[in-house]
């Protein structure tokens, strides 16, 4: 991460998509990585949203907060209504209707990509429509009052998956959506974080120049469902990259890259004991974390090494 | 106009075909799939310059919908049955967001048990989902109704997606000789689509805002006038297409009503049946004649009470149940929209057709007596379904 700092960090300063004044909750990691995804992406988008956080915090009619095109629909079909507009762009340009360079993003969190909408997802990278999809992955579904999804941590209490006397919360891993999409072929694939924000913006950049799908996944810190203090976003999205849990790599044309060299990992007790969610796990299920994610790394670098 | 013999299924591609679409968006189903397997081919042959869209699911099918007529793009998709109810909750933003969406319904039993055969299941289940809706008897009008769909939904004034009915097998299945319009006319006829809130860079809209309480029932009412208010549109657009085609649409169809005591009411494909055997009953000296309801939403109030006034008996043959409710859903409208009637006709309920079932001439003279029998026996409170075996 590195040769494209100096040209991204000019971003920064870059057109705002997100108008300030959305109504996301103190210290929200998401609304920082949409922010972020909006300075890179420019102003010839149409973007698609989901139901969920993102929609709900930007889109209270009379109100808007998206200075760019936006739709928003179901839940479910982000990824779709995408398609749909992107074979509108294709047949109107034909009749010099439309510029055919506007690239349609479809967003949405953990649960809308990796749960609900993984059918309609799986379709649009099949069929191989030029888009973009984002997923803003704050790990459970926090818009409706932080219940357990497929991406939600092993360990984590939710409160569909609450920790209690005979349960320790979420008692399954982390769906691995990044090696779900690259096994449909596609020629960009990238995990980013806010708190990584030029890392996150140059992804971003590459995926606008793919001709096809592409797709970023994002962790997006999120203090109210996570129980951390909101002036924790940013270094506890850093602790989730050191400690190996979500590392940042990419996945171009097949092959693996990992983004930042890390020799050694920062141990997996010093992301959980920051956040209420993990508070009740024993030393016994961290180590079995510890164990898990030094496992799934080594097999991440062994992926970047052979590729 | 050449007159030439096809498959209802495939004149209703043509129909799409003639209006240009420039999306479609499908997923194959029983007995829709020869629609969206014409489509396809007219695309890949080049004669019909559209992306089409081989989505995984008819919930990515509306979906994908919603979001070509959003960008501007003229779109049009088929289902059926099972189809049509995965498709149900986009159904309802379809039309809440005033996306003009076409689509042909191959009316399809729903499960279970399986059955890929016809009847009015799916249409009762979508009912209420704000779309505009009418029904095809034969083919000639399927394909009318296509080519006036588009018209229709993508009128400013209107902005609403239309469902254009098609009973499965009985007509999309059936080959009939119909008369093809020329594609000049037809240009004349449908204007290109101008969608007025398209996404697009140039100047963004956010469309899909999210509604709270102290505007949703704005909303709502301001679309409910929105769709009352289109009747105007589409009585004009059958106008126009009459003097275009020589071919009359009203929103309820008589058939020899004028000195008819009793009438029976049908939608669909088997009101041509039933005209038969309106025609056998008329000889043996009974009164009869045939209402049928081309328009279903929104529905025309109006134009059905002027057409049963005169009428002592209104036989109501339904082709769905309204499972534990009042059984006919659409014998249940009828009675609804004539309550208010100082004078009206005695409604009797029949049931009949469902999945795939053929009623025949004789089927339709035998329930025409019975339901006069009934009304004279004033057993207005229960409703019968037809040749029912083993009970």
């Amino acid at each position: 991460m590195n040769t494209t700092v100096t040209v991204t960090k000019r971003l920064v300063n870059s057109f705002e998509q997100l108008a300030p004044g959305h109504r996301a909750c103190l210290g929200c990691g998401e609304a920082l990585a949409v922010r972020l995804v909006g300075k890179a992406l420019g102003q010839n988008v149409i973007i698609v949203s989901a139901t969920g956080c993102m929609e709900i915090i930007s889109s209270q009619y009379p109100f808007t907060s998206w200075e760019v095109p936006w739709i928003h629909t179901l839940f479910e079909n982000a990824s779709a209504v995408a398609s749909g507009i992107e074979a509108g762009i294709r047949a109107l340009s034909r009749k010099g209707e439309f510029n055919e360079k506007t690239k349609v993003v479809a967003m949405g969190g953990d649960g809308a990509t990796s749960d609900i909408g993984l059918q309609a997802l799986s379709g649009a990278l099949e069929r191989r429509h030029n888009f973009i999809y984002i997923c803003y992955d704050n790990e459970a579904y926090m818009n409706t009052g932080v219940q357990r999804s497929s991406a939600t941590p092993y360990g984590a209490s939710t409160t569909t998956s609450p920790a209690s006397k005979i349960t320790i919360g979420q008692t399954t891993w982390k769906k691995n959506m990044p090696a779900i999409v690259a096994a449909h072929d596609v020629p960009y694939v990238a995990t980013a974080c806010a708190s990584y924000p030029f890392d996150l913006m140059s992804k971003v950049q590459k995926a606008m120049n793919v001709d096809g799908p592409s797709y970023i996944h994002i962790l997006s810190v999120c203090p109210t469902g996570w129980r951390s203090s909101t002036e924790s976003v940013i270094g506890l999205g850093r602790l989730a990259v050191r400690t190996g849990i979500f590392p940042l790599y990419e996945i171009e044309d097949g092959r693996y890259k990992l983004n930042m060299q890390m020799d050694k990992l920062h141990p997996v007790e010093e992301y959980l004991k920051q956040q209420g969610r993990f508070r009740h796990l024993s030393p016994e299920v961290i180590a079995s974390i510890q164990t898990r994610v030094n496992a799934d790394y080594a097999k991440l670098k062994e992926k970047a090494t052979r590729s | 106009m050449k007159r030439i013999g096809m498959e209802g299924s495939l004149a209703i591609a043509e129909a799409a075909k003639a209006a240009h679409v420039d999306v479609v968006a499908a997923y194959p189903i029983t007995p829709q799939t020869h629609i969206v397997e014409k489509l396809a081919e007219l695309v890949a042959t080049g004669e019909l310059k559209a992306d089409y869209i081989p989505v995984e699911s008819e919930h990515s099918a509306m979906s994908a919908c919603l979001g070509s007529c959003a960008v501007g793009a003229r779109t049009f998709t088929a289902t059926a049955g099972q189809g049509l109810e995965l498709m149900h909750e986009v159904l309802y933003v379809a039309s809440s967001m005033r996306l003009p969406i076409i689509m042909v319904v191959v009316n399809r039993s729903l499960s279970a048990p399986l059955s890929v055969w016809g009847d009015h299941s799916d249409v009762m289940a979508v009912r209420d989902c704000g779309w505009i809706q009418m029904f095809a008897e034969n083919v000639q009008q399927a394909y009318d109704l296509t080519l006036c769909a588009f018209k229709i939904g993508e009128d400013h004034s209107v902005l609403f997606p239309v469902m254009v009915h098609v009973d499965g097998f009985h007509l999309s299945h059936v080959i009939e000789p119909y008369f093809v319009l020329n594609q000049e006319d037809i240009d004349g006829f449908i204007p290109p689509y101008r969608y007025p809130y398209a996404l697009n860079p140039a100047k963004p809209v956010t469309l899909g805002a999210f509604g709270p309480p102290n505007v949703y029932t704005e909303a709502k009412k301001a679309q409910e006038v929105a769709l009352l208010s289109t009747k105007k549109v589409i009585l004009n657009t059958w106008t126009q297409f009459k003097k275009l085609s020589g071919r009359s649409y009203n929103p309820v169809e008589v058939y020899k009503t004028d000195d008819a005591d009793v009438a029976l009411m049908t939608m669909g494909s088997f009101s041509e049946t039933a005209m038969l055997a309106i025609d056998s009953l008329r000889s043996q000296g009974l009164k009869v004649g045939l209402v049928r309801l081309r328009l279903w939403r929104p529905f025309p109030f109006d134009e059905l009470r002027a057409a049963v006034s005169n009428l002592s008996t209104l036989i109501v043959f339904d082709r769905a149940i309204s499972s534990g409710g009042p059984p006919g859903p659409v014998a249940s409208e009828i009675r609804s929209a004539l309550y208010p009637m100082k004078t009206r006709p005695k409604v009797v309920s029949f049931i009949g057709g469902l999945g795939g079932r053929d009623v025949t001439v004789q089927a339709f003279e035998k329930l025409i007596k019975k339901g006069i029998e009934k009304a004279k026996a004033d057993q207005l409170t229960d409703y019968e379904m037809i040749e029912v075996r083993g009970q």
